[in-house]
């Protein structure tokens, strides 16, 4: 044995679960919601997703290259970030839409922070923000779903179920329809299922940990029946979840690692304040819907949580 | 079910390489290093010059503080030198070196007793005259864990068999092949600090000792053999009696102070055969192991073998990357293989690029996972945040002095952060007491 030997401190083994493979595990949990996006809403919509993703990992590797660092697009967190964007537009917006987004997303609010894991705010909300305030009108301008199948060829529109209940409407759709998304909605938050899928697989493999998920969707399922649109304790707790983008926010962007608490109890805390917010928005905001904007403000509360929730320590 | 700590993780436990194979004693080398340091504690003051002839068991190092055991020769031979040589923890340190004269010759001091008519002060000191410390790694001096402090009492002794170190299986082997010693053993224990409760846990992994110990401990009904769950720090004191008995040792505090000893099976059968056969602690078992081993196994070694008279024997294969001394969690790097076998190594792993695998550190995600799985409940990130600014204030209040430095945040990183190390040196820079 004539080799020099590799001297370091230890541990001198390490997960195989570096940050590639754990954001691989993430797109393969969005590969359901993918399927019933382009199921629901057409070819469109995995077009969408695809330009988006594209353009998120391109913009990644520009900003790299300019800043003459070896490229980061192989961890994958610019792909997540490009299908959680699309997933939260309206099948009908204009391909350059996902593209500002993902520049917004990628450069904005991740690069110009310093990459991954220094960005405050999940940067995927952070470009469906920009684009809802700055195109208000395609991004909310909703399809039908299956319109693809009545032979149109622009998107038919219609109305998302929480701007008919804002409005005071009934809805005419059953819980199975919302179970499997047959509504109108941004083309990743209307089939529950398929988010739901993602979520098991993300908790069975260990990716995640469920507690901001469960508490997230129990406070709005709670508070959306206790504030219903007609009064106090008239609102319907399924309705509440099934409907708008709470599954899609609580499942895979509250979830996100680097805005969310690390603590359990410190996620708890962050998906019932989330929660209240979303249905804050809801009821007496100026949107129909409000996970998106509760999700961001709870990002930036993350690190406050970590100061003030310090689990107790063995033997303390 | 087995029962467990919260926090931890289960590795990949490569145990499969030795854990079927018998221990097989190898013949003493040639030339033996014995260093004077083989303990936590103060080092021992050579009771040896060069040209003295010394036989087994001979006492050739005088312990020169009260945490500190005597270190005795485990061959018969000549003494060539007494001079720093390198030790597989400590850089170098003060050894004597031994030609061995291979005629086993035995010193007089070493004659049975019969040990059940002594007191417990009597068998304390016999314990610590045998040179007997834990031998799962951390060679702390096993009299001192036996003489609790005035106005302390222990209620329980657990026999740590947990081994949860990937790659190990010296003491799975001493729990199959010695079952009386280590019952023997605990019944010492028991009887020194007037214990009624004895356990003995195992990991979930070695079901066959279980069974074995079980078995033996049938008509002994102050005994209990326990299943604990194979996970890393399983065997670490604090985290194996939180999983045994659900109790919680107090931040800067003692096991003794939750009224609980815990001691390493291989200690226990050591103190069974040292005390009745008067040999002192001059061989261990140590598990030869890794991809680089061509016929991996289960060794009875003489203290102060060399490791290279290890590799020699088990046939090291080409392309080494790392050699570790105990477990790939918490075991020493070698850079020679100079160094001797002491009375802490329970393992010699030869890691080639199957094992070893380098990689770069990127920002840290904030994903939890160190916080999850940290078994002292700390937020590893967090300490490491304010120790890299420096601010200790901060790193203790995330948990800097309660951290037991068993690495799980780094081995469990995805960003591959340099957790442990960092911590290490933040606590190396802590004020001392």
């Amino acid at each position: 044995m004539n080799e020099k030997l590799i001297v370091s401190n230890s541990p001198h083994i390490q997960t195989s679960y570096g940050t590639s493979k754990l954001m691989g595990n993430v797109l393969i949990a969005l590969i359901p919601a993918v399927i019933a996006a382009t199921w629901i809403f057409g070819i469109r919509a995995l077009i969408l997703i695809g330009v988006s993703v594209c353009s998120a990992m391109l913009f990644e590797h520009l900003w790299c290259i300019i800043m003459k660092k070896p490229t980061t697009i192989f961890d994958l967190s610019a792909a997540i970030t490009g299908v959680l964007l699309a997933l939260t537009l309206p099948v009908g917006v204009p391909l350059y839409i996902p593209i500002v987004g993902s520049f917004f997303a990628i450069i904005v609010a991740k690069c110009l922070f310093g990459g991954l894991g220094n960005n405050f705010i999940n940067p995927a909300l952070a470009g469906r923000a920009f684009l809802l305030a700055s195109y208000s009108l395609p991004m909310t301008t909703w399809a039908k779903p299956f319109y693809y199948k009545t032979g149109a060829v622009e998107a038919v529109t219609g109305a998302t179920p929480l701007k008919l209940l804002k409005a005071g409407e009934t809805l005419d759709i059953g819980y199975l329809d919302m179970f499997l998304g047959n509504m109108g909605g941004c083309i990743g938050e209307v089939c529950a299922l398929a988010l739901i899928l993602g979520f098991l697989y993300l908790w069975a493999r260990k990716i995640i940990q469920p507690h901001i998920t469960v508490s997230y969707v129990a406070t709005v399922a709670l508070l959306g029946w206790f504030f219903g649109y007609n009064g106090i304790m008239t609102g319907d707790p399924l309705t509440s979840i099934l409907t708008g983008g709470v599954l899609l926010g609580g499942i895979f962007m509250l979830t996100d690692y680097t805005t969310s608490p690390t603590t359990r109890a410190g996620n708890v805390i962050a998906g019932i304040l989330a929660g209240c917010l979303t249905i804050f928005i809801r009821v007496k905001g100026g949107y129909p819907e409000g996970v998106c904007y509760s999700i961001l403000f709870v990002n930036i509360l993350a690190p406050q949580i970590d100061k003030l929730v310090i689990p107790k320590k063995y033997g303390a | 079910m087995a029962r467990t700590f919260k926090g931890g993780f289960h590795p990949e436990e490569r145990k499969h390489l030795t854990e079927k194979k018998e221990i097989v004693t190898l013949t003493p080398p040639a030339i033996l290093s014995i260093p004077m340091s083989q303990h936590i504690g103060a080092p021992c003051t050579p009771l040896v010059k060069i040209g003295d002839e010394v036989k087994i068991g001979q006492k050739i190092g005088e312990p020169s503080g009260f945490v500190s055991v005597p270190v005795h020769s485990s061959v018969s031979g000549k003494v060539i030198a007494v001079e720093p040589r390198p030790h597989t923890g400590l850089g170098t340190v003060l050894s004597v070196v031994i030609e061995n004269d291979f005629q086993d010759t035995v010193c007089e001091t070493v004659k049975p007793r019969d040990i059940d008519s002594l007191s417990p002060k009597e068998l304390i000191d016999a314990v610590k005259e045998a040179g007997i410390v834990g031998m799962g790694g951390a060679t702390f001096p096993t009299f001192i864990k036996l003489s609790p402090p005035e106005g302390k009492k222990a209620d329980a002794v657990i026999l740590n068999g947990a081994e949860c170190e990937p790659f190990l299986t010296a003491d799975h082997r001493v729990m199959l092949e010695h079952p009386e010693d280590v019952i023997d053993g605990l019944k010492i224990m028991m009887k020194i600090l007037s214990v009624s409760r004895g356990y003995i846990a195992i990991e979930d992994n070695k079901k066959d000792a279980y069974a074995l110990l079980k078995e033996k401990c049938k008509n002994e009904p102050q005994i209990e053999v326990i299943l604990v769950k194979t996970k890393y720090p399983q065997g670490s004191e604090k985290q194996l009696i939180d999983s045994v008995l659900k109790r919680e040792v107090k931040s800067g505090a003692l096991p003794i102070d939750a009224g609980v000893v815990v001691q390493n099976v291989a200690s226990a059968a050591e103190i069974s055969t040292a005390l009745r056969t008067g040999m002192p602690l001059v061989k261990r078992v140590v598990t030869v192991s890794g991809s680089g081993v061509e016929n991996p196994g289960n060794f009875l070694v003489r203290i102060g073998t060399p490791l290279s008279y290890l590799a020699e024997k088990t046939g090291v294969k080409e392309g080494i990357k790392k050699v570790l001394a105990g477990g790939p969690m918490m075991g020493a790097a070698q850079y020679t293989l100079d160094a001797p076998v002491i009375k802490g190594t329970s393992g010699l792993l030869f890691f080639t690029d199957k094992e070893y695998k380098h990689y770069e550190p990127s920002d840290c995600l904030r994903c939890g996972r160190c916080v999850k799985h940290c078994p002292m409940r700390l937020m590893p990130f967090k300490i490491m945040q304010h120790a890299e600014l420096n601010d200790l204030d901060g790193a203790v209040k995330y948990g800097l002095k309660d951290c037991m430095e068993c690495g799980t945040c780094s081995y469990i990183c995805p960003s591959r952060r340099h957790l442990i190390q960092t911590i290490r040196i933040a606590k190396a820079s802590l004020p001392k007491k």
